[in-house]
């Protein structure tokens, strides 16, 4: 008795209380998997944590102290109930690599990434949408054709040899941008940070050289990673807009008289402009996790590479809380999405 | 001239309005999306590039002068020549020989991910569309978590902890690759499974296993393969990426990304020695992304736009 | 959509500009020393827990040791917090007179105090390097009576035989840097002696003191203008980490280094057209080798090993990828220095390997897996071998990996073959000596995880009486002449090969002046350096 009223309770609740708490749960079981695995692989790795402190050469006894300073002799299941526990009040443990805290070097290295995957989606947007409308209205033109393979070359390209030539041409031959890095070695420490992105603190600082030295540094590798935003936006723009040009409304204000600019972009792009910011949500994502190719290439100073770097010296607290951040973002932004496109799209929420 | 009508024959059979058997029905669809796909340049261009790569696979020893492996020290980071065609390595090995050796790497690493991709995928894709309820949920959830990892990252990892090489990459794509196609498979089993044939399949009496295998499983495959096809790009790059960071194949193997990265500092002077194999992988990418586009308009004119 | 283009025109309009009026590249200034090395290996600048050779390098920049080589001299051993000092009768005892006047860049004085100090928190901490000193009989408990202030001198003990030259040479490590015991015990938290502190901070009195350290990006480092020496040439010394060789290249050719720490033999080739750059070679201590696992059963036969040592294309690889950088060298303690020995008995001679493979049983060769680093040039030495051990019919399979993956499959002898490197950790042969062939116990529980012959599962009695009666002879003539047979002892019977000794190569701005590089890593001097 007591059981069904219970449940009937529960089914009264508004549907959005439902949709929410699913959410969260999802959210909450795709972050304990997301540091589980992660866990997991941190401890069947080859690569020994206690060696990355003390070196190849040191003794067993330095070893075997160590090795327990670390913990590593209990159970691995404890291990992450620890770990899980610390991570919850916030504590990310200390980085061998870099002798500071995991979170201390997260809030160093994460806005490098934000910068770079930021300045690369918006030029996935601003160049890959007018694309993507442009062959969508000259559906089955040459321009259409060009826009679609050119799309195409986007997503084929290795970005680590993309850099590579880039690096040589623009910075090497032709000396248009700045090397690799964030900025020159000797601006470093000029600017205070404050929000750990350089652009915006140099600006504040009004230190206009820093600044332009940090944008020459900043061009080829957001260019070289928006191509692949580009092609991802100017592609699904593009089959976007084929969409809604055939929609019956297009026709109804073409035969009212409207422009065809007014058609393009007062009717059909704006119905579009939900989708469109659900896709570049997910590229702003898949960006943040994918720099990680372009910032080995440029040295740039990011959280993908501080997580392969770590990764190969087995940095394990490193790896795991830069794994963390990412994921969350990754989540965070990936859900955020998929909420947006089920408010707007009906058809989805079935 | 019996040749002539054997082949109008041939043509009529298949472009026949009524066919006489299932056979003919299919062969027939077949057909016609073929001649769909022979019309569309970027499409055929995508086939020709895959072709060329299986082809160069098969025919290695045929096409090449030596392994590729064997160095030759004083022969090294020659340009390009008569003999050595794309110039020679930083161990003197000929880059042409490397590459289409190369091409049974790629070929090897796309044939392994599609081979534990696909399965998997389907499998869970359709039981936990064709079974609903708490099978869906549990696994549909598991899909999602393997959806939200940063993948790339993932695999790096994974990679990392079952040491650097070929099928240890392969093995991780591969499990970080897997849980769209999931996803795809039951968004098809969703639209089909209240159908007709699968009611009188089941009235029949037919075991779930055998409803999936014979009714849901066929119907899921064309666009698991246009998705496949259009991810190869994505595999052989993420592939690439791995070799360049020194976890994929092994030397002296002449994986294509691996090559970039023992090129690297040969950029400035022997540029050959990394441009070469970043061309091999991009035109490949290329054409796989080209066949899969094809494909799709051919396979699954619904997603394509009209 | 006007909000769109107003956001549009927002970022448009600077990137445009920055792109058309790209700033001009102005280098480095006259006052800063830009140098781009690979400095991932970073990972503590703690002087007693330094063991990495680019934290090395720099520590020896920011601290003075009791011991030390001068860049006017490499090869004079001179005092340097020390400045004199006493060998007692015995040979067991040391007093070191502290030099007068030094300051730390805290403002305190250089006292027998820090010096004391320094050794026994080494000692205490025991981390990595200690062994450099803890082999002498020190240990925790004992060092606060061996190391000892008596006015204001030092004087230490050492309970093992250890000739007195090795001990004073052992005290010019990294770990006989004196730290500012009052600067560290201020910062010092649950009485960790400072070490959270030190790892990423500085209390030296040195040429240089440390500004900042961004792990992966930069190391910066502020000159002393009171060194004992006077101020160093350059005010401001900036490591930039790049791990790109050709980025390195490129940042040389456009200006914005002035030194290039990293680059191949064949990217120096390249640049050598440029008259802005000159190029240096400085021979250093380190050695590429091969080593044989002898628990292997085919690889633990001394024959097998002799063969392998005859299918190695020495002068091959020598002058081809690694010409310049690499120079053959067969014995284990480096050519350049006191002790070395520079035959080189070994080409490639692959009917002489048959015929030894054929005598141990093995004719038409084996199967074996070779492990390696995955920097160049270790995977392009692993393939050279593995082509030339073809020739004789062992067919090898070769891995790669990053140091950290490596280093626990040696250390647990899980290994094959393994091409590694090797560099002494001070500049007495015993350095390397003591670990390539001198191995006490060789049972799988002792556990001598650091030492080369446990590693490899290699252990002589003969050899091993001959390293201790080496690393006590007072004799300087009669233990030179100990090490050289030790050598070709080594060259004879041992699981190793040693193929190559390297030679550092450093591309510099033509403007750039008095930079020193020593035979040993931590043998690289800023303070000399003026652009």
């Amino acid at each position: 008795m007591t059981t069904t009223a219970a449940r009937r309770d529960t089914f009264a609740l508004p549907r959005w209380i439902w949709t929410i708490g699913n959410t969260v749960l999802t959210l909450v079981l795709t972050f304990v998997g997301l540091t589980a695995v992660t866990f997991a692989i941190g401890r069947v790795m080859p690569a020994d944590p206690v060696l990355a402190i003390i070196g190849d050469r040191a003794s067993n006894e330095v070893y075997e102290r160590v090795y327990l300073e670390m913990g590593l002799d209990r159970p691995i299941y404890e291990q992450y109930f620890r770990y899980l526990g610390e991570l919850l009040s916030g504590d990310l443990g200390m980085s061998i690599m870099t002798a500071r805290p995991v979170l201390t070097d997260i809030a160093i290295f994460f806005p490098a990434t934000l910068e770079l995957a930021t300045i690369a989606t918006l030029i996935g947007v601003f160049i890959g949408i007018p694309m993507g409308v442009l062959a969508a209205v000259n559906q089955g033109r040459w321009i259409d054709h060009v826009v679609r393979v050119f799309g195409l070359i986007g997503y084929s390209v290795p970005v680590f040899w993309l850099g590579m030539v880039g690096l040589l041409i623009f910075y090497g031959n032709l000396g248009w941008v700045g090397g690799p890095g964030r900025i020159e070695p000797y601006y470093d420490g000029i600017v205070d940070t404050v929000t750990g992105i350089i652009l915006i603190d140099a600006a504040m600082a009004d230190e206009w050289d820093v600044f332009w030295d940090a944008v020459s540094h900043l061009i080829l590798p957001s260019a070289i990673l928006g191509s692949f935003a580009l092609a991802y936006i100017a592609r699904m723009t593009r089959s976007f807009m084929l969409d809604q040009l055939s929609q019956e409304y297009v026709l109804t204000a073409r035969v009212k008289g409207a422009s065809e600019l007014a058609v393009i972009w007062k009717h059909a792009f704006r119905n579009v402009l939900v989708q469109l910011i659900t896709i570049i949500g997910l590229t702003y994502a898949s960006l943040l996790e994918g720099s990680v190719l372009t910032e080995t290439v440029f040295s740039w100073p990011g959280i993908g590479q501080y997580i392969t770097t770590s990764l190969f010296n087995a940095d394990m607290n490193a790896v795991l809380g830069g794994t963390i951040v990412v994921g969350a973002c990754f989540i965070g932004i990936n859900m955020l999405s998929d909420m947006l496109y089920k408010l707007v799209d009906p058809r989805a929420r079935a | 001239m019996s040749e002539t009508t054997g082949e109008t024959g041939m043509r009529a059979w298949l472009l026949s309005a009524s066919p006489q058997s299932v056979t003919q029905a299919r062969c027939q669809r077949a057909y016609l999306g073929w001649l769909a796909f022979r019309t569309n340049p970027i499409a055929m261009t995508g086939l020709i590039i895959v072709v060329v790569l299986v082809l160069a696979a098969i025919f290695a020893p045929l096409i090449t002068s030596g392994d590729g492996l064997t160095p030759a020290l004083e022969n090294r980071l020659q340009p390009a020549s008569a003999t050595n065609w794309f110039g020679t390595d930083q161990l003197g090995r000929d880059i042409y020989d490397r590459i289409v050796w190369g091409s049974r790497i790629t070929l090897y690493i796309v044939a392994l991910v599609s081979i534990i991709v696909v399965p998997i995928g389907l499998i869970i894709g359709t039981v936990a569309g064709y079974m609903g309820g708490w099978v869906d949920n549990v696994l549909m959830r598991l899909t999602d978590i393997f959806l939200a990892f940063p993948r790339l990252i993932l695999a790096l990892a994974l990679v990392a902890a079952l040491g650097p090489g070929l099928e240890n990459a392969v093995l991780a794509i591969a499990l970080t690759t897997w849980s769209p196609y999931a996803r795809i498979a039951r968004a098809e089993v969703l639209t089909i499974r209240k159908s007709e044939f699968i009611m009188a399949a089941e009235a029949q009496g037919a075991s779930t296993v055998r409803i999936l295998r014979k009714h849901v499983v066929p119907l899921c495959l064309a666009s698991v393969i246009v998705r496949l096809t259009l991810d190869m790009a994505g595999i052989i790059l993420t592939a690439a990426g791995l070799g360049f960071l020194g976890l994929g194949a092994q030397p002296p193997t002449p994986e294509w990304g691996a090559m970039i990265a023992t090129g690297r500092p040969f950029l400035l002077d022997q540029w050959w020695v990394p441009t070469v194999p970043g061309i091999a992988i991009f035109v490949v990418s290329l054409g796989f992304c080209l066949l899969g586009d094809g494909l799709r308009d051919v396979l699954d004119p619904k997603s394509a736009g009209p | 959509m006007t909000l769109f283009q107003r956001i549009g025109a927002w970022i448009a309009v600077p990137l445009t500009a920055a792109l058309l009026s790209a700033p001009v590249q102005a280098g480095p200034p006259k006052d800063t020393f830009v140098m781009a090395k690979d400095i991932s290996d970073l990972i503590t600048l703690d002087p007693a827990e330094v063991f990495e050779l680019s934290g090395g390098e720099i520590i020896a920049n920011i601290y003075d040791r009791i011991m030390m080589y001068e860049p006017e001299d490499l090869s004079t051993l001179v005092g340097g917090v020390a400045e004199s000092w006493e060998i007692l009768d015995d040979g067991k005892t040391i007093v070191f007179s502290i030099r007068p006047g030094m300051t730390f860049h805290s403002g305190n004085p250089v006292t027998a105090e820090d010096v004391a100090f320094s050794l026994q928190r080494v000692v205490k901490l025991g981390k990595t390097p200690a062994f450099i000193v803890t082999q002498f009989g020190w240990t925790p408990e004992n060092v606060d009576e061996l190391v000892v202030v008596e006015g204001d001198k030092v004087k230490i003990s050492i309970t093992e035989e250890f000739s007195p030259a090795l001990v004073l040479n052992a005290l010019s490590a990294g770990v006989a840097s004196v730290v500012d015991m009052k600067t560290v015990l201020e910062n010092e938290v649950d009485g960790d002696l400072g070490y959270a502190w030190l790892k990423s901070n500085s209390a030296g009195s040195g040429a240089f003191k440390l500004r900042t350290w961004k792990a992966n990006e930069l190391v910066t480092l502020e000159a002393n203008g009171d060194y004992r020496h006077g101020a160093p040439g350059v005010k401001r010394v900036i490591l930039r980490h790049v791990a790109e060789p050709s980025a390195q290249r490129l940042m040389m050719e456009k200006g914005d280094a002035d030194i290039a720490r990293n680059l191949t033999p064949d990217q120096i080739k390249g640049i050598e057209g440029n008259d802005n750059i000159v190029v240096r070679a400085d021979p250093k201590g380190t050695l590429v080798y091969l080593a044989a696992n002898q628990s292997h059963p085919i690889l633990g036969k001394p024959k097998v090993v002799e063969a392998i040592r005859h299918l190695v294309d020495y002068e091959g690889m020598a002058n081809s990828f690694l010409a310049g950088q690499y120079v053959v060298h067969q014995a284990a303690w480096p050519g350049g220095l006191w002790g070395s020995l520079m035959e080189t008995p070994f080409s490639l001679d692959v009917e002489k390997a048959k015929a030894l493979l054929a005598e141990a049983g093995h004719p038409d060769g084996f199967e074996m897996q070779i492990d390696t680093l995955n920097r160049a040039p270790f995977p392009e030495i692993a393939q050279s071998v593995q082509a030339t051990l073809a020739q004789a019919g062992i067919k090898a399979n070769i891995v790669t990996s990053e140091g950290k993956t490596l280093w626990p499959m040696y250390r647990a002898r899980k290994h094959e073959m393994m091409v590694a490197i090797w560099s002494p950790d001070y500049t007495d042969p015993h350095s390397n000596i003591d670990s390539f062939a001198n191995n006490p116990d060789n049972s799988e529980e002792a556990k001598l995880t650091g030492v080369l012959a446990w590693r490899n599962a290699w252990q002589s009695e003969a050899m091993n009486a001959k390293v201790a009666a080496a690393r006590n002879e007072l004799d300087i003539a009669k233990r030179e002449a100990m090490y050289h047979d030790i050598q070709r002892d080594l060259q004879k019977t041992s699981p190793y090969a040693v193929l190559f000794q390297q030679a550092e190569q450093t591309a510099m701005q033509k403007n750039v002046d008095g930079f020193v590089s020593g035979s040993n890593f931590d043998l690289v001097f800023y303070r000399t350096v003026t652009k």
